[in-house]
């Protein structure tokens, strides 16, 4: 906290005589603050860095294997794919609306490039028409969900089957080949770490689009308070209607990204499956379905989590059956975190501090103050 | 008595802000018959009446949320539509929502700052928050708001100090004219209030910004207002500086207009008509007793 030195932490609403006095902007920043406002604010993302630190170890003890430079390729392709659809949803579910439909718009666009590429269009020109088209339909989910006041589940899960058969007749429900070859190819996903490059980039850059652009505070404050953020002139509308052309975007970008990186396009793929993963992530991650909370740094974590328990569990050769259990308690697990650690550090009386915090995950339930 | 309005505007140069036969309708439902309003420089006037008598769709008018149906509105005698928050806050309109309009998940300067945010790199809109903290940081010292951190989030504020930044985010406008207060000491306390009464006070004694203020609580309006505006069933009936009317004689006044509503309805009807609580509500009860 600024002043945690001179205020006393259990009244923040005492209103003292020398704490009315003006304040140097830096007082009381002490290195141990620096260290505990960095702790309040991203607790939930230390938690779950320690989960997956704790799961890299226990893998690498169990197995010989894990811990090589082989598999850490392979852990890449199992992360990148989760991590793009989840960075796909932070902002979604930061305004508390849903995108069902970004995982049929993966599928669905490896098939629009080869259809364009075949029509005798160049490939590089093919896959940015195919991004615009599916940023096209991120826009008319985003419109049917704002202007017609449709809610967005039911918008986007619409959209989901219409993508799916539209998939299914165009293809006539067989897989084909990506089309292209040489350098592109090999820069769009074909090399082995072009698909970790590629998602490590769209991290840092959606992170800073969410933390340090007026676009990113104003998703923020749609989603925790759309009808003061309206009052405040933010344009609600269109805050809304761009994030869901960001999200049909990215899953554009990873179906082609993919798709270079498995080598075939497969119609029967279940892009809602994988949609969910990304959703999964995001929430272990510390995205609150409810809207106004997550970081694109807590997904990716979340991802890099889920990529870990995936490939662990070939690597020790632990039926993948157990995969989806672990990931239904780790999600439940997450959720009870997440709300736990809301009440602590922003909804609770006085200030977040990290022991508060705990004291809440571990199951000392203290009072709340109400608001208002 | 009520109904003849006692002053019509009259129009001099000093009018920051003038509206002109204001009619508004949602559906069925008229919301405003012809209002006329005006409201000098460094003028605090109180606006007055029932629920739904139609303060707030003013208020949303001056705001930009709605278009009148009919009527204009001048500021500083040049005539303005106003389309969105923005356009209204271009024209130097300030407005402390009743429901304060902060968002709880984000930082007391974000809130402070939000949508007027301090961005560098054109059409990216970098946010710029060093600056913005150290704006907040000196602003809120400058008008002895107390706050634990700029850097909590808002959900951590009291009521009060809620209450303060909202005023706070309103009145930092360098280019503000008329500042729009829509019952800003709803559920406060008696410090908080006093709190917000002297900011207001202070406002206008080192600035000569108007202001308009609805609230519920005579005392508080007699205490802060140069005049008074009574708005009902969508109609300014009485409008007089406070010189010229005691809180008497307007708790007198606006009672009347409830027993004449109340002898209008005679049948049976009576429970729809609201009562103001802290209108003498003894008088109030007794019609509605006897009509029983």
């Amino acid at each position: 906290m600024l002043d945690s030195g001179e205020v006393s932490p259990g009244s923040p609403t005492s209103v003292t005589p020398e704490a009315r006095a003006p304040r140097d902007l830096d007082a009381g920043y002490l290195p141990t603050s620096v260290v505990r406002r960095f702790v309040d604010l991203h607790l939930q993302e230390i938690v779950i860095t320690v989960v997956a630190l704790a799961l890299i170890l226990f893998f690498t003890v169990d197995s010989p294997y894990f811990f090589t430079s082989a598999n850490a390729a392979a852990l890449a392709s199992f992360i990148a794919p989760i991590a793009f659809f989840a960075l796909a949803e932070v902002p979604i579910l930061i305004l508390g609306e849903i995108d069902l439909s970004v995982g049929e718009v993966y599928v669905l666009s490896p098939f629009v490039v080869e259809y364009l590429n075949n029509h005798s269009v160049p490939l590089p020109l093919a896959i940015v028409m195919t991004l615009v088209i599916c940023a096209g339909i991120g826009w008319f989910n985003g419109l049917l969900t704002v202007k017609v006041h449709i809610p967005s589940f039911i918008t986007t899960l619409g959209t989901t089957f219409a993508l799916e058969g539209i998939i299914l007749i165009s293809s006539n429900g067989a897989p084909a080949n990506p089309v292209g070859s040489g350098n592109l190819v090999v820069w769009l996903g074909g090399g082995v770490w072009a698909e970790a490059y590629w998602m490590t980039a769209a991290v840092i850059l959606l992170h800073f689009m969410l933390r340090r652009t007026s676009f990113g505070l104003h998703t923020v404050a749609v989603g925790g308070n759309s009808e003061s953020a309206r009052e405040s002139g933010v344009k609600v509308d269109f805050i809304k209607i761009w994030c869901f052309v960001l999200c049909a975007f990215i899953g554009g970008l990873i179906g082609i990204l993919d798709s270079y990186h498995i080598g075939s396009i497969d119609p029967d793929t279940p892009g809602l499956t994988f949609m969910f993963y990304g959703v999964a992530a995001a929430v272990i991650g510390g995205t609150a379905l409810t809207g106004g909370r997550g970081t694109m740094i807590g997904a990716s974590i979340g991802s890099i989590v889920l990529g870990i328990l995936e490939d662990g569990f070939h690597v020790i050769s632990v039926s993948s059956f157990a995969y989806d259990l672990i990931l239904g308690i780790a999600i439940l697990v997450a959720m009870i975190l997440n709300v736990q650690i809301e009440r602590a550090t922003i909804r609770g009386a006085g200030h977040g501090s990290f022991a508060r915090a705990l004291s809440f995950v571990f199951g000392r339930r203290r009072k709340v103050a109400v608001r208002r | 008595m009520i109904s003849d309005v006692e002053t019509k505007a009259r129009t001099d140069a000093e009018d920051v802000l003038r509206i002109e036969d204001i009619s508004m309708s949602f559906g069925p439902v008229t919301a405003l018959r012809s209002v006329d309003l005006h409201l000098r420089r460094g003028e605090v006037l109180g606006l007055v009446g029932d629920n739904g008598a139609g303060k707030s769709t003013l208020v949303k008018i001056l705001t930009g949320f709605h278009k009148p149906d009919h009527g204009r509105i001048f500021i500083e005698g040049k005539e303005v539509r106003l389309r969105s928050v923005q356009d209204a806050r271009e024209h130097g309109i300030e407005t402390v929502f009743q429901d304060l309009a902060l968002v709880d998940e984000l930082s007391v300067y974000h809130n402070l700052f939000l949508n007027r945010e301090h961005t560098a790199g054109g059409w990216f809109r970098f946010l710029k928050n060093k600056s913005m903290r150290a704006a907040a940081r000196r602003y809120l010292d400058e008008i002895a708001v107390d706050v634990p951190s700029i850097d909590v989030p808002a959900a951590k504020l009291s009521g009060g100090q809620r209450q303060a930044i909202a005023v706070a985010r309103a009145t930092q406008q360098k280019n503000m004219k008329i500042l729009l207060l829509d019952e800003p000491l709803a559920a406060m306390g008696a410090k908080e209030t006093s709190l917000i009464i002297e900011l207001i006070k202070n406002l206008c004694r080192q600035t000569d910004i108007s202001v308009i203020v609805i609230d519920h609580n005579y005392t508080h309006l007699f205490e802060v207002c140069d005049r008074i505006n009574v708005i009902q069933q969508g109609r300014v009936t009485i409008d007089k500086r406070l010189t010229e009317i005691t809180m008497e004689e307007l708790i007198e006044l606006m009672v009347q207009s409830y027993r004449r509503e109340i002898a209008r309805s005679a049948s049976g009807r009576v429970a729809d008509v609201s009562i103001e609580a802290d209108i003498e509500v003894g008088l109030a009860t007794q019609t509605v007793q006897n009509e029983q």
